[in-house]
């Protein structure tokens, strides 16, 4: 009924007194634009996360060597005695090989379906005459390679035997090979490259080019410079560093069907059981990506509550900021409120006007706050690497909130010019 | 009572601080009744309680004794929400201040009292359009208050005192801040509303030229009426 005409009448009144509105508006437009940005850049991380998850495969695990935690035990006489790790360097007989593995495998044949295995040699120049492009060298078994989904434009991917023999062969990238061959991709396999590693030499020959994805390249770097994977089998990896085939860490695959949550368990059981049980400092941990999602968003909502504690403070002191001003409108409308009784205002429909006034307030200082919010929220995502993914619910409480605050705030002072007396009123100067 | 009779006060007291040392009364047992198409002025000077009985007569405040019916309903015996409807209702305000709402048109003010009688739209807009005809304001219905002159302000308060048709128009001193001219406009105005439309007028002012246009005079001193007389009925020739 009179609800259209009052809000229209609220606006009206924002922009008549538009510099004292927005400085009203202040404590509002911060406190909701700081829910607002930490909830999009929460949301942006999570949704980021989960669609990488999907695409990497939700359901690998990673099985890693790690330190012993530190036990503590009291004796009877209250002397302390550390039940610890005897020594924190980790050799060679701490690492998991190759056995270990194929004899996991056997094991849960059922849900294990392989492993993804890489070794990163590090980051270096590869030259060819007085050509060079920026690479980092990554060593992989086939269920890496497969994992990194490579769209190849010419040549091919290892075979059985580059990696079982540790072959020097490698695959490139377009851009090493536009800088290289002038990007021609035919031209460039066979060829033998060299790789300048530490300022150690490798030799690799080309065996296939594949297609470099830039999408997720953040970085500021020409084309020319820009550092792209050079793959090499596994085993060759190892050999180039004159290490045995060990493990710290690594993936492993697991069926469809596989419960990830309790097989992690039954995984790390079974290790530390069998290759563990004699060793004093070091034990296997397992963990999934979707454990690390959901410590992730543990944080992300412990954080979320710490800035919302402090967004809280900011709309309180926003909220009082309407109170104070609405007192202060009502105090200058004195004669208008008289007025309006005169023509036949009900208490009721004076104190409707005022708190109207008072959420219409409110929701354009949080509507403000959303816009700016979702953009500093957005901008930040984007500048972290994820893809930006605005808040709904976010964005739903904080109008709710706004509402909140207006009624909350609003309340007194509508109430006191709705008890103003009529003829005290209208005498009003 | 007879329909004819509009206001009808008897012994009206009004005091204030009731009970306490400085108790003072204004209104000492007032009688007033006007009949229906009457126009009458209540005159006296300042401090003789003309508008603590303005205030009585619009139901902006109860008196403190006596009876008050106004078109046939008991004033004493309402609640306040029921004196909004009264005076929403059965009175038409005209102010020497003129007291437009200042942020809304011309056009709004003079829908605001149907808004509060909730009187639908496209009624409300029509209705508030012809009283702005009758007005002659006609060309400026969009303006905002500020944008007119003294004279067309009455003239906007006096069609948004007609708005809800009511029993009477109480009107204060309503050409106190206009020159003679415009004040001139302002009574022909309710001399055509008397005559033309019927309505029941209560002038308030202290001037006994302006007084003297009216049908009834009624001169009011210390709170109490001391002089009754008839008027010319219409503006001077």
């Amino acid at each position: 009924m009179l609800l259209f005409e009052n809000i229209s009448l609220a606006l009206s009144g924002l922009r008549a007194n538009k510099t004292r509105s927005v400085l009203t508006m202040l404590g509002i437009i911060i406190g909701i634009a700081s829910v607002i940005a930490i909830m999009t850049i929460g949301a942006s991380m999570t949704e980021s996360m989960q669609s990488s998850m999907t695409s990497m495969g939700a359901t690998n695990i990673t099985i890693a060597v790690s330190q012993k935690s530190t036990e503590e035990e009291i004796s009877e006489g209250g002397m302390r005695f550390e039940w610890g790790p005897h020594s924190t360097e980790m050799d060679d007989d701490d690492l998991m090989d190759e056995e270990m593995l194929s004899d996991l495998k056997e094991h849960f044949s059922d849900n294990i379906e392989g492993f993804v295995l890489s070794e990163e040699l590090g980051s270096g120049e590869v030259r060819s005459g007085q050509d060079y492009a920026y690479v980092s060298v990554d060593g992989g078994n086939d269920g890496y390679i497969e994992g990194e989904k490579l769209n190849l434009i010419s040549g091919r991917l290892f075979t059985e035997k580059d990696q079982s023999k540790g072959k020097k062969v490698c695959i490139i990238s377009d851009y090493t090979c536009n800088n290289l061959f002038r990007g021609d991709t035919e031209a460039a396999l066979g060829k033998e490259l060299s790789v300048v590693l530490n300022d150690e030499f490798h030799h690799f020959t080309v065996v296939g080019v594949y297609e470099y994805n830039s999408t997720y390249n953040f970085s500021t770097a020409s084309v020319e410079d820009t550092e792209t994977s050079l793959y090499i089998p596994l085993y060759t990896a190892f050999k180039e560093e004159h290490k045995d085939k060990l493990f710290s860490r690594v993936e492993a695959k697991t069926s469809l069907d596989t419960d990830v949550t309790s097989f992690l368990m039954e995984v790390q059981d079974y290790m530390n059981e069998h290759f563990y049980r004699n060793n004093k400092s070091f034990e296997v941990n397992c963990f999934s990506l979707s454990d690390m999602l959901s410590d992730m968003q543990n944080m992300m909502s412990t954080l979320s509550l710490a800035i919302s504690f402090i967004a809280g403070i900011s709309l309180l002191v926003g909220g009082i900021g309407v109170m104070n001003i609405m007192l202060v409108s009502i105090q200058e409308r004195t004669k208008e409120i008289g007025t309006r009784k005169a023509l036949g205002a009900t208490n009721a429909s004076i104190r409707t006007q005022f708190i109207v006034e008072a959420i219409v307030l409110c929701m354009v200082g949080g509507a403000i706050g959303i816009a700016l919010g979702l953009g500093i929220g957005m901008i930040a995502a984007q500048k972290m690497g994820y893809e930006a993914y605005p808040s709904v619910n976010g964005i739903l409480f904080s109008v709710g909130f706004s509402v909140a605050i207006g009624v909350f705030f609003g309340y007194y002072p509508a109430n006191k010019a709705a008890k103003m007396n009529p003829v005290d009123a209208l005498r009003y100067e | 009572m007879k329909d004819d009779v509009i206001i009808e006060a008897r012994n009206v007291v009004k005091r204030y601080y009731v009970g306490q040392p400085n108790e003072l009364e204004i209104l000492h047992g007032i009688d007033l009744r006007v009949l229906k198409g009457e126009f009458v002025a209540i005159v006296g000077a300042s401090g003789s309680g003309k508008s603590t009985l303005m205030n009585i007569i619009g139901v902006l405040d109860r008196p403190t004794a006596g009876s008050y019916i106004l078109d046939g309903v008991d004033v004493m015996a309402a609640k306040d929400a029921e004196l909004s409807e009264i005076r929403n209702q059965k009175i038409g305000f005209v102010f020497q201040t003129y007291n437009l709402i200042s942020r809304t048109s011309a056009l709004k003010n003079v829908e605001l009292p149907m808004l509060y009688a909730a009187v639908p739209r496209r009624k409300r807009i029509g209705r508030a359009k012809a009283l702005m005809r009758l007005v002659e304001m006609e060309e400026r219905m969009q303006h905002k208050p500020d944008e007119l002159s003294g004279g067309q302000k009455q003239r906007v308060a006096i069609a948004r005192a007609m708005a809800n048709d009511p029993a009477i128009i109480l009107a204060d001193e309503p050409t106190g801040a206009l020159d003679t001219k415009t004040g001139r406009m302002v009574m022909d105005l309710f001399h055509m509303l008397h005559k033309e439309r019927g309505k029941t007028i209560v002038l308030i002012t202290h001037s006994p030229e302006l007084a003297e246009e009216t049908e009834r005079i009624l001169t009011l001193s210390d709170g109490m009426f001391v002089g009754e007389r008839k008027g010319l009925g219409h503006a001077p020739v």
